[in-house]
């Protein structure tokens, strides 16, 4: 349990998926502009990197690990190298059905996550989450945490850039810093107090 | 030279720096930036990204005129997908210390905005050469920003170039040290935001 509540602290602070690992900068840079939009796509990628990245763990378990393949009679296959394309796929079916999901049960969730959804197929963020956990070798339980604590991480760092932004747009920026150069700028300041964390030892 | 005012150098040409990937439409940031600490792991992911974005254009681009508009978005993820393999099992043969150190980010080309992004605006509606060449082209200019990232965090940081030691001796001596932060994750940041800066400055866009 306390393995657990250290991983979460550690996935949101200190090893954040973007400010540590660059993760979903594209997606980062363009929507942060706006502090709604920001928090939507936030809550998307919170709930989104929450379910991919146990699916994708026990996909990668049972069918793509090196000796995976034994409950069906083929001890030694391994197709570990088939991690990217099945991933991918993966995400993007998730997306599509929950999506659909949403729609059906929710139309105020779908309209407040709808139009970011399908954006967030292509987010770094997400595939990224489910390549660390392979390549950290987590259990389920982990994986679990993990994908909830980066999303929640990416959460934060965009809403706080978005809250910047607000700000920004009064300070007097030289040009050719504007706009994109800027918010570079703030990000790594940013990433620098995120680093204050690595301080912490649960 | 007839070969420099032909239309097939400027698609190659302008990617480089008047509409640099990533400098001017900030487009595949996500790995630049992680891999920048040593010049050698950025010139592999440089390499393995001008790869993808190359092949994935020209074969996208032969293919276009066959491909359903509804589902041309799944068509694209899985000729660029099988093209990440291909390159991350050849530096998983060849390179295994540099594909170590690119972890997760050699993979993390397939959701690169840029190769996406070329495939969407250009391959799609050009001839498979001239995509070919913004392929080209993009992969190189973001090959540019990652090694001129990477030249500065590595020689401030560890005083290295490729692995030799270019600062001399006699500054040490004197109290130089070097600048640690260099090889921590916000150097990143700031050297890429001072970099636009510059490079904004320098064309008064």
């Amino acid at each position: 349990m306390e393995n657990l509540f250290s991983l979460f602290i550690n996935s949101v602070f200190v090893g954040n998926i973007l400010l540590a690992y660059f993760l979903g900068m594209c997606s980062f840079v363009a929507v942060s502009k706006n502090m709604n939009t920001a928090v939507g796509l936030g809550f998307a990628v919170v709930f989104v990197c929450t379910i991919t990245a146990p699916v994708n763990w026990a996909v990668y378990r049972f069918f793509l690990a090196p000796g995976a393949l034994s409950w069906a009679g083929f001890p030694e296959a391994d197709l570990s190298y088939l991690k990217l394309i099945t991933f991918i796929a993966v995400i993007a079916a998730l997306v599509q059905a929950v999506e659909m999901v949403i729609d059906r049960f929710s139309p105020e969730l779908y309209t407040a996550l709808g139009v970011f959804l399908p954006l967030i197929a292509v987010n770094c963020a997400i595939l990224g989450t489910s390549l660390f956990m392979v390549e950290r070798s987590y259990t389920l339980m982990e994986t679990l945490v993990f994908g909830f604590g980066a999303g929640v991480g990416w959460l934060l760092a965009i809403a706080s850039m978005a809250a910047i932004q607000v700000k920004l747009r009064y300070a007097n920026i030289p040009k050719g810093l504007e706009g994109y150069g800027i918010t570079m700028i703030v990000t790594g300041l940013m990433a620098m107090g995120f680093m204050i964390f690595s301080g912490i030892a649960l | 030279m007839k070969l420099f005012k032909s239309k097939s150098f400027s698609v190659f040409k302008e990617p480089l720096a008047k509409n640099n990937p990533i400098s001017i439409q900030s487009l595949g940031i996500c790995s630049a930036l992680a891999v920048t600490v040593q010049l050698k792991a950025a010139l592999v992911m440089g390499l393995s990204l001008t790869f993808v974005v190359a092949f994935s254009n020209l074969i996208i681009s032969s293919m276009r005129n066959y491909i359903p508009r509804n589902i041309r978005m799944i068509v694209e993820l899985s000729v660029i997908a099988s093209l990440v393999i291909l390159a991350d099992e050849f530096l998983r043969a060849y390179f295994y210390d540099i594909s170590k150190q690119l972890s997760v980010f050699v993979g993390l080309i397939i959701t690169n905005c840029i190769v996406m992004g070329r495939a969407e605006t250009f391959a799609l509606g050009n001839s498979p050469g001239a995509s070919l060449l913004d392929g080209l082209g993009n992969g190189f200019g973001y090959s540019l920003v990652l090694i001129s990232v990477a030249f500065i965090r590595e020689l401030l940081g560890s005083g290295t170039v490729f692995g030799f030691k270019i600062t001399p001796e006699f500054l040490y001596r004197a109290g130089y040290e070097d600048m640690g932060f260099m090889l921590l994750a916000p150097a990143a940041f700031i050297i890429i935001g001072l970099l636009v800066w510059l490079q904004k400055s320098l064309m008064k866009v």
